[in-house]
């Protein structure tokens, strides 16, 4: 890292640089590999003991003796023995995102190969970790044709977005325009002589079609209901109150939120009101509910 | 096997686009068709068929249960298939003997997404559906491998747009099919339309049917078999599985009056009588078949009621009902109906 | 209930969070060749394969079963693909056992699984459509209403529903196969942890997993394996309509009349003294109680007192989910199948750590939707 600038004697950069880059012969071990790496296939070298070094050298590091000129075809991937966290990578190295450097053990080879692996997060890589070569596309015969290491494909990512068009057709329909007019419609059964809100064209019970519709008052009672500590798109804070609100002259309830009580002084047989949006910002939905408040008339009998 | 019949069969007056109806509006009518037609106001087995990626939400059979006047509670299951499966397993349900009717619906709503597209996602999910091959894509490379005769589809296509324009129950068809591919070698008019509707049948068992019904539509036999999924790890030009389940079914023991065949595009239809050996004289899909009303999910059960009702009216006394499923006709069943 | 039918195998995968290493068809193939192997039988030998999740969102996957049918080894047979919400394990195998029982076929294997961690539960079950008219957040928001009145209408103590997290979680320690496994568990820590949907605390619901669960059925003329067979004594399904005005969602009319089906098909009148171990779908602990007295191991009110004597647990007289239960392993489309299974497994004498000493009847119960989708079955030692 270069030494931080202070009102010090003054200073200067200085680069040591060879011009164009230093040219290195390979010799035919090294050469071998990167012709090899070039062409897309890893190759190690089989020493006279019969191990496979990897990469290539001339010679069996253990005991300098030379290396046979058996040439095998080993990984594309390999098992990581080590790595290490680079969190700032350094304009040299292979990433210019945080990632970590490996001993590699390709596949049929006896050692291990060092070079960075793209693998996300620190805890991404341990011993065992299975990792593939990712080829650069231009490839020229040099370590670095190998772009990178990266985990095995153990995942991938599918992007499901089937779209629809929802209309509010049906009894829903004719709910939603008597909420829009601050009116919760009900239907009742010939048959069971049930009361039941939202508006429904059939009775769930018998079957029967239902035809009579019923205006029912925006008052009601909480019969039952949860404290939501999860937040919820449609709920203004946390937590908030889904109750179950059986509407006075209905008989099922319906789902809504409580607001403007405290959530934990709600109690089973609260008297309540809908609080409706202004006239002008209603919408063929229920949001033109904006939630039930009591009433403070006294708690109803369950 | 234990007798087991076909007593009444109901369908929507399907369409072409979204009435705004709710699933459970969609089949309240053909319940009650059939409850009305059968004197059943309760069954021994419900079974219904239907698909959530069709409806855009989960669990969409799940309100459907508020059509039936289901009190008390009944014996009810549902597959995430079409409606013809459904009632394969309420015949099933029936031989064990305890009970004597069963209700089978099914439903869709194709309209209110995009058919094409969301079937990709019925493909493998790893070497499939990524490429994004959507369901004409799948039906123009099973067209390709077949090969088929011009002219052959052109009478396919003919007869049924004419069949349906005498369906009550179908669409009324556009004005104009749009010459060319969708996708080459599947032309426009070779694909079944966009439909929405729903179907519902009662079957009973043993003497209950002859009492429910006039002429009870007998299942002879009836069988289902898959293949495996990868288009190319089996012969698209025929189908294996249709013909194995003909087979199973004994379709071939007799001489078949009509067919109702699952073809959702016109080279299935060629590729389905080649599988279930169908003999020249059998009438093919007089209904219009699905190229004149495909609601995706009661289109087999559809076949079947359509099969059933030839012999209820006396037209026919033994037909074949059809039903398939999956990409390129993987899935097929087959059922013999008799008088 | 037509032909004798019996589970000759049972296979199931760990559940865990996530499972990183399989594909979807790896998955439910390591469920199924486990029950293959456990009935000593190859996927040759199987007529017809049934396969049920609960919704296709979770994956991602439409009608998964076109794509599952050769890694199921159905190429040439029947496959059904069973959906029924959060009962569709139990359902899945009653209609595998169906095809026994109408005398379709000999050998059937049913497998059902999740994946969740593909997506997000709470995403794939609170997907709501335009227009919805209904303020509905989670499973957990959906029951913790239902739990509230329970609780009302018994005077039960608030306790209760820690009693149960507590005593599942412990059988989890001795279920090789369960998710969450909390070795330092007591009522202390279940208690510390926050309410979500108040009255349900963290730790009394159930986890989200990966996982699948087989089983290899067979007809009596077809018993492969050399184990003992887990007979199938009865096996019914109920639903009842979500919307009916009246409608008890604290003890539903349908998971009573299920009950007294699959009572009276095996000779039960006495559930808690003739039962010797259920597995019962409790995603959320106070279900056990409530499902005591839905199931009549206790009167109307009293199943509180059970959960609170002991009597559910292991070592206790009516043991209820010595498996851990769906509060200790939660893939949701095999939730209730896992239940089925180890009812099957205990009455086999193969449950292991977990095994009730002499089991030789048991009951396997799923629920689902708003509590009204139910598919139990009773399986027992001795052919019925």
């Amino acid at each position: 890292m270069p030494p931080p600038e202070t009102d010090g004697p003054p200073a200067a950069r200085h680069v040591l640089e060879f011009p164009g880059g230093y040219t290195r012969t390979t010799g035919p071990v090294i050469g071998r590999f990167l012709t090899e790496l070039r062409a897309g296939r890893l190759v190690g070298v089989r020493t006279a003991e019969g191990r496979v070094l990897m990469p290539p050298l001339e010679y069996d590091p253990a005991t300098g003796d030379a290396v046979s000129d058996e040439y095998v075809e080993v990984g594309p991937a390999g098992t990581v023995t080590a790595a290490a966290w680079v969190p700032q990578p350094l304009p040299g190295h292979p990433l210019d995102r945080p990632f970590a450097w490996a001993l590699i053990r390709l596949d049929g080879a006896d050692t291990a190969l060092v070079h960075a692996v793209d693998a996300g997060n620190p805890k991404a890589l341990r011993p065992g970790s299975r990792v593939w070569p990712v080829w650069r596309q231009d490839r020229t015969g040099h370590i670095t044709d190998i772009a990178h290491f990266a985990p095995e494909v153990t995942r991938i990512v599918s992007p499901v977005a089937p779209e629809y068009r929802i209309q509010a057709g049906g009894a829903l329909r004719v709910f939603l325009e008597g909420v829009r007019r601050g009116v919760f419609l009900g239907g009742r059964c010939a048959t069971c002589a049930k009361v039941y809100v939202p508006y429904r064209a059939s009775c769930p019970e018998c079957g029967s079609a239902i035809d009579e519709r019923v205006e029912l008052p925006d008052t009601g009672t909480i019969t039952t209901f949860a404290i939501n500590n999860l937040p919820d798109p449609r709920a203004p804070e946390v937590p908030f109150v889904s109750a179950y609100i059986l509407l006075d002259g209905a008989d099922i309830p319906m789902i809504a939120l409580v607001g403007g009580v405290p959530a934990h002084e709600v109690r089973q047989g609260m008297r309540v009101r809908a609080e409706w949006l202004p006239e002008d910002e209603r919408t063929l939905s229920m949001a033109n509910v904006r939630w039930f408040t009591p009433t403070g008339e006294p708690d109803a009998e369950l | 096997m234990r007798d087991v019949a076909i007593v009444a069969f109901a369908q929507t007056r399907h369409t072409g686009h979204d009435t705004g109806l709710s699933e459970p509006e969609l089949i309240l009518p053909v319940i009650n068709e059939v409850k009305d037609r059968t004197g059943l106001r309760r069954f021994g087995f419900t079974c219904s068929g239907s698909c959530d990626y069709l409806a855009g939400a989960p669990f969409s059979f799940v309100s459907a249960l508020d059509a039936l006047g289901a009190w008390p509670p009944i014996s009810e299951s549902h597959v995430e298939m079409d409606g013809a499966w459904a009632l394969y397993e309420a015949w099933v349900r029936l031989q064990h003997g305890d009970v004597d009717s069963a209700l089978v619906y099914g439903f869709g709503k194709s309209s209110l997404g995009d058919l094409r597209t969301i079937m990709t996602l019925q493909l493998d999910p790893y070497y499939l559906a990524p490429l994004g091959l959507d369901q004409l894509s799948l039906a123009a490379l099973q067209a390709a491998a077949l090969g088929a005769d011009q002219a052959e589809l052109d009478d396919i296509v003919r007869r049924s747009r004419a069949d349906g324009l005498a369906n009550p129950y179908a669409p009324d068809p556009p004005a104009e099919i749009p010459d060319g591919f969708a996708v080459e070698p599947l032309r426009t008019c070779d694909i079944a339309p966009i439909t929405d509707g729903a179907a519902a049948v009662v079957l009973a068992a043993g003497d209950l049917a002859t009492r429910l019904c006039e002429r009870p539509a007998h299942i002879r036999g009836i069988a289902h078999r898959i293949e495996p999924h990868y288009p190319g790890m089996r012969d698209l030009a025929r189908s294996a599985s249709a013909a194995e389940a003909a087979r199973a079914a004994g379709a071939g023991k007799g001489p078949i009056d009509v067919a109702e065949l699952h073809a959702q595009f016109a080279h299935e239809e060629l590729i389905l009588r080649r599988a279930l050996e169908l003999p020249g004289g059998t009438v093919v899909n007089p209904s219009g078949g699905p190229l004149a009303a495909n609601p995706v999910m009661a289109t087999g059960l559809i076949r079947l009621g359509e099969a059933a009702r030839r012999i209820h009216d006396g037209t026919a006394s033994r037909t074949v009902g059809h039903a398939a499923s999956g990409p390129c006709l993987q899935h097929n069943l087959v059922t013999v109906l008799e008088a | 209930m037509g032909h004798r039918c019996a589970v000759i195998g049972v296979g199931q995968t760990h559940y865990t969070t996530k499972r990183r290493d399989v594909s979807i068809a790896g998955l439910v193939r390591e469920a199924a060749l486990r029950a293959l192997e456990d009935a000593g039988l190859t996927f040759r030998d199987i007529d017809a394969v049934v396969i049920g999740k609960a919704p296709d969102l979770f994956e991602g996957v439409m009608m998964p079963e076109a794509y599952l049918a050769d890694a199921l080894g159905a190429a040439g047979k029947p496959m059904m693909r069973v959906h029924t919400a959060g009962s569709v394990g139990g359902s899945t195998a009653l209609v595998g056992a169906s095809l026994i029982q109408g005398g379709v076929h000999d050998r059937v294997l049913v497998v059902a699984f999740e994946k969740q961690s593909e997506s997000n539960a709470t995403w794939a079950l609170s997907t709501h459509l335009p227009f919805n008219a209904s303020l509905v957040v989670g499973a957990g928001g959906y029951f913790a209403p239902h739990i509230r009145e329970y609780m009302r209408r018994t005077g039960a103590p608030g306790h209760i529903g820690t009693l149960v997290a507590v005593k599942d979680r412990r059988n989890a320690l001795r279920n090789p196969y369960a998710h969450l496994r909390i070795p330092a568990i007591d009522r202390a820590m279940v208690e510390s942890t926050p309410m979500l949907w108040e009255p349900i605390r963290y730790l009394e619901t159930c986890p989200s997993s990966d996982g699948a669960c087989a089983m290899v059925l067979s007809s009596e003329t077809a018993l492969a394996g050399g184990g003992t067979p887990a007979w199938i004594h009865g096996a019914a399904m109920r639903s009842e309509p979500i919307f009916r005005a009246g409608r008890d969602t604290v003890n539903p009319q349908a998971g009573k009349d299920c009950a007294a089906d699959v009572y009276r098909q095996a000779g039960i009148t006495d559930p808690r003294r003739q039962i010797d171990v259920a597995e019962v779908y409790v995603p959320f602990s106070w279900y056990e109680p409530m499902w005591l007295e839905n199931l009549g191991f206790a009167a109307e009110g009293e199943g509180w007192k059970l959960t609170e004597s002991g009597a559910t647990a292991l070592d206790g007289d009516i043991p209820w989910n010595p498996s851990g239960g769906v509060l200790s392993s939660n893939p949701i489309g095999a939730s209730g199948l896992i239940r089925f299974a180890e009812a099957a497994l205990q009455v086999r004498g193969t449950a292991g750590e977990h095994q009730v000493d002499g089991a030789r009847l048991a009951l396997g119960h799923a629920y689902g939707g708003g509590a009204q989708f139910f598919a139990m079955w009773i399986v027992g030692r001795e052919k019925p």
